[in-house]
């Protein structure tokens, strides 16, 4: 049955998606307890995890991909994403700047 | 659901390009429920800037190792990511006709977990207030429980969401209303999913460094 497939394959989705979050924040938070590396370069990998788990639950359980009915969606949270970027990254380097010059 | 009335109306204030149905497809109420949790999305992104900006400071008190315990915020990574799981799956019975028990057990099981992460946080802030490490210490505390607690409340009134959704299915069953508002309740779930994995990362994780 056409319907038994896609819902296998969506379960599947959504298998794979459990799987990554939980080996990606595994391995954030394993890393923080053995803290193998200095603590800039684990970091720099926590965010990078973290990146990739973001990612991770567009894809697998929030169904944002590439395909062109789901355009509209991508287009806002990418635009989303600027309009964030300008503004984190805007308010940490004025008030960082502005933290320097009290010293 | 209400907005525009009678056919043939002005469907929303501005330019209106053409007619249209009394009711706004299901694709526009999604798109409508994303514009939401992007507003929502920025609104984290500030409470993260402030807590980035603000975190330094401790004013003398306790510091981010002084307060952060890594066990407690790995379960409640776990219960949360376990709870898209299961709402997915009932996505997926509702999506596929898989039946009405399923459906309900699966948002039951996601309610379950949901206020399980709940009920840990309580126990984290209970202990942070043990340790005095109230939000009036210092600017980095400030910071902390203007941005966790604000999860918090979103995580809360999904699990409000939970048990209303559970109580219209039986009520009504899987109409179009019902089913559009689950699907909106899923995009809100997993979006919450999506915050909490900014903060086990940038603030307990960062800050157990």
């Amino acid at each position: 049955m056409d319907g038994d497939g896609g819902f296998r394959r969506e379960l599947r989705d959504y298998v794979v998606g459990l799987v990554l979050a939980l080996g990606l924040s595994g391995a954030a938070f394993a890393l923080v307890a053995w803290d193998p590396w200095p603590a800039r370069t684990t970091l720099g990998v926590v965010a990078a995890l973290a990146v990739l788990q973001l990612v991770a639950h567009f894809r697998c359980f929030l169904h944002i991909d590439l395909k062109q009915s789901h355009r509209d969606d991508l287009q806002l949270i990418l635009f989303t994403a600027v309009i964030i970027g300008l503004m984190v990254a805007g308010s940490l380097w004025i008030i960082f700047n502005q933290n320097q010059r009290m010293m | 659901m209400s907005v525009g009335s009678t056919t043939g109306k002005r469907r929303h204030p501005g330019l209106n390009l053409h007619e249209s149905d009394a009711h706004p497809s299901d694709g526009e109420v999604m798109f409508g429920f994303w514009v939401f949790m992007m507003s929502d999305a920025v609104l984290f992104a500030l409470l993260f800037a402030v807590y980035a900006s603000l975190g330094v400071n401790t004013a003398g008190g306790p510091g981010p190792h002084d307060v952060f315990e890594l066990g407690p915020a790995a379960m409640e990574t776990l219960l949360l990511l376990l709870s898209s799981f299961t709402f997915g799956i009932a996505s997926l019975a509702m999506k596929y006709r898989r039946g009405m028990a399923l459906l309900q057990g699966m948002l039951a099981l996601t309610l379950l977990l949901g206020l399980g992460f709940l009920g840990l946080e309580v126990h984290d802030f209970a202990t942070l207030q043990g340790k005095g490490a109230l939000p009036q210490v210092s600017a980095f505390l400030s910071a902390f429980y203007a941005l966790v607690p604000t999860h918090f409340l979103h995580v809360s009134l999904g699990c409000v969401w939970i048990v209303v959704m559970m109580v219209q299915l039986r009520m009504s069953g899987l109409d179009r209303t019902t089913r559009t508002r689950l699907l909106r309740l899923g995009l809100f779930w997993h979006f919450l999913d999506i915050v909490w994995v900014m903060i086990f990362s940038f603030v307990f994780l960062r800050g157990m460094l």
